[in-house]
């Protein structure tokens, strides 16, 4: 699915806000056809990016270039290729769901009866049609997010951007997000998102990376970057001192973390918990397979953001 | 050198349009007050505190007097309200901005778009108050067909003041400064319920150097009288001149700032 394309290119990009240094000397690239995820805390600097991206934000120092144009310079031109859905709802409360597309395809200079047409496609699409004529009082958070999607592809956009696009939705809304993202990606949509879910990297992304303090701190596939600072299985068990010392002398070549009162045990193989488990009759512990939040944890540190 | 210049575009036009079919969308609740507040004041202070004043007000009738000045208030309370309020809550509240500025819409066309769509808010309410004036049979030249031109560039201008407000204010509370210290003054200072030619020369002046509205009470009269007033000795062929090109300097400076700070407010 990925092809050598270069949709995306930064080196050394950087963003300064009144001497706060939100995105740090990123290096990255974006290839044609990929679901490309970042990943981090609140305030890593996924949204700054994003930003500067679809030429909302300038850039401060670095290179920032988008189908091989400039974003300093060529930024129309960039814009008309790019869908963005925002964190924030900024739909159009003064109009309908439909006019809400039209009056959208109006700015990237799409004629009247092709918006009409690509609106009705893509209130299809979202499972929107039932609401075309609702107001946006009338409609969901969940359903606002899909409008803002649907939005987001009515230029028919080579590269779509996700800013948390599941934020603040019920079990339900995200799943049906998910599944409008995975669709997407099948029909070969370029697509970054943003994210601060473990399980929504993993899921969508061909590809992660890992931000923290305005830096890439890793980048590789969910699964190998799970593999690599995780391993294969986690054991989770309450703190207790004796143990610790035994668990470390059983398994010397797992890793053990203590956490405030838990205690993890990251092996990387598959199945070593078992025997250790025996040994501990009294004790209730956990035995699962590891996950990016293990990995995002690991490198990223517990310290609380904001 | 001429890097501070707005670079605009037609699509300009497209945010006009999109504020213009919010509009229409309203348009009952939008022209039900523009037709009823002149009509109020015309019975008020027209019919009724005109009936307590005895000689001709500046060569005329006083309720023909203010038809000119209600309709100068309206221009300017019609574009300075949409410029003021309704583009802070899309900018801040809606987010409307920020949802245009990522598709080939530029900021400056945005901005510009918001003040051209505050002109025409002040030439339609414009146009209503001069059809009511009209309707009470207080126009007495045909140049008054000339007033919603006025209207549209005194709007323009008040637009473009607005904006720069728009731009300074730390949030939709700080709109009560620029209301009552700079638009109530004028509303009363204008020459709008009275002569200007009553006040101390020293307010005759400041008003004419300062308080745009003066000049748009000044064009709307002139044109449906069919003769400029004349103050402080400056003859009435040259006021004339005077006030429009006092507006198209003024117009043209604050609509350039008022895209220059919205850039400033907006992009980080």
């Amino acid at each position: 699915m990925n092809s050598s394309e270069v949709l995306i290119k930064a080196f050394g990009l950087t963003k300064r806000f009144n001497g706060l240094t939100a995105v740090d000397h990123i290096d990255f690239e974006v290839y044609k056809g990929e679901c490309v995820g970042f990943l981090g805390p609140n305030g890593a600097g996924k949204t700054t990016t994003v930003r500067m991206i679809y030429c909302f934000l300038p850039v401060s120092d670095g290179e920032l270039t988008v189908a091989g144009l400039n974003v300093s310079t060529e930024a129309r031109a960039i814009k008309g290729m790019i869908g963005v859905s925002p964190q924030d709802d900024n739909l159009d409360p003064d109009f309908s769901v439909t006019k809400n597309l039209e009056v959208y395809a109006r700015y990237f200079d799409i004629p009247r009866d092709r918006a009409k047409q690509r609106a009705l496609e893509l209130l299809k699409f979202f499972s929107l049609e039932e609401k075309k004529d609702a107001s946006m009082y009338q409609l969901s958070g969940g359903m606002k997010r899909r409008l803002i999607m649907a939005r987001a592809l009515i230029n028919e956009p080579r590269i779509l951007l996700l800013d948390e696009p599941t934020t603040g939705l019920d079990p339900q809304g995200r799943h049906l997000v998910w599944d409008e993202i995975r669709s997407l990606r099948k029909q070969g949509v370029t697509i970054i998102l943003t994210t601060h879910y473990m399980d929504e990297a993993s899921a969508l992304c061909d590809r992660i990376l890992i931000v923290d303090n305005g830096k890439i701190i890793q980048t590789g596939a969910p699964q190998e970057l799970i593999r690599q600072f995780a391993g294969e299985d986690v054991l989770e068990v309450e703190y207790d001192e004796a143990m610790v010392k035994q668990l470390k002398d059983e398994l010397p070549s797992a890793e053990v973390e203590v956490f405030g009162d838990q205690v993890r045990v990251f092996a990387k193989e598959h199945g070593v918990f078992e025997r250790v488990i025996k040994q501990f009759p009294n004790k209730t512990m956990t035995i699962r397979n590891a996950n990016l939040e293990d990995v995002f944890l690991k490198l990223t540190g517990r310290k609380l953001r904001e | 050198m001429t890097a501070w210049l707005p670079k605009l575009t037609y699509r300009v036009w497209l945010v006009w349009r999109r504020n213009f079919e919010v509009f229409t969308k309203t348009i009952f609740v939008n022209f039900l007050p523009a037709l009823l507040e002149p009509i109020l004041y015309l019975a008020a202070f027209g019919v009724g505190l005109g009936a307590l004043i005895a000689g001709p007000v500046a060569g005329v009738n006083y309720i023909q007097f203010i038809g000119p000045g209600l309709i100068a208030i309206a221009v300017m309370y019609g574009s300075f309200f949409e410029c003021t309020y309704a583009s802070f809550v899309r900018m801040y509240y809606q987010k409307t901005f920020d949802a245009i500025i990522a598709t080939p819409v530029s900021l400056e066309e945005v901005i510009a778009g918001e003040l051209l769509w505050g002109a025409t808010r002040a030439a339609i309410n414009g146009t209503i108050v001069l059809a009511v004036v009209a309707a009470f049979g207080l126009v007495s030249s045909w140049w008054a067909l000339l007033v919603p031109l006025v209207a549209f560039f005194g709007g323009l201008l008040f637009a473009s003041l607005a904006m720069c407000f728009t731009a300074l204010a730390s949030g939709i509370d700080s709109f009560n400064f620029p209301t009552y210290l700079f638009i109530t003054p004028m509303f009363l200072l204008s020459g709008t319920f009275f002569p200007l030619a009553l006040l101390p020369k020293i307010l005759q002046g400041t008003a004419l150097s300062v308080l745009p509205l003066t000049h748009i009470v000044d064009l709307t009269r002139g044109l449906m009288m069919g003769s400029m007033t004349s103050f402080l000795g400056i003859t009435p062929e040259v006021m004339w001149i005077f006030a429009v090109v006092w507006m198209a300097m003024v117009t043209l400076l604050f609509f350039v700032l008022a895209i220059y700070l919205m850039k400033r407010k907006l992009i980080k």
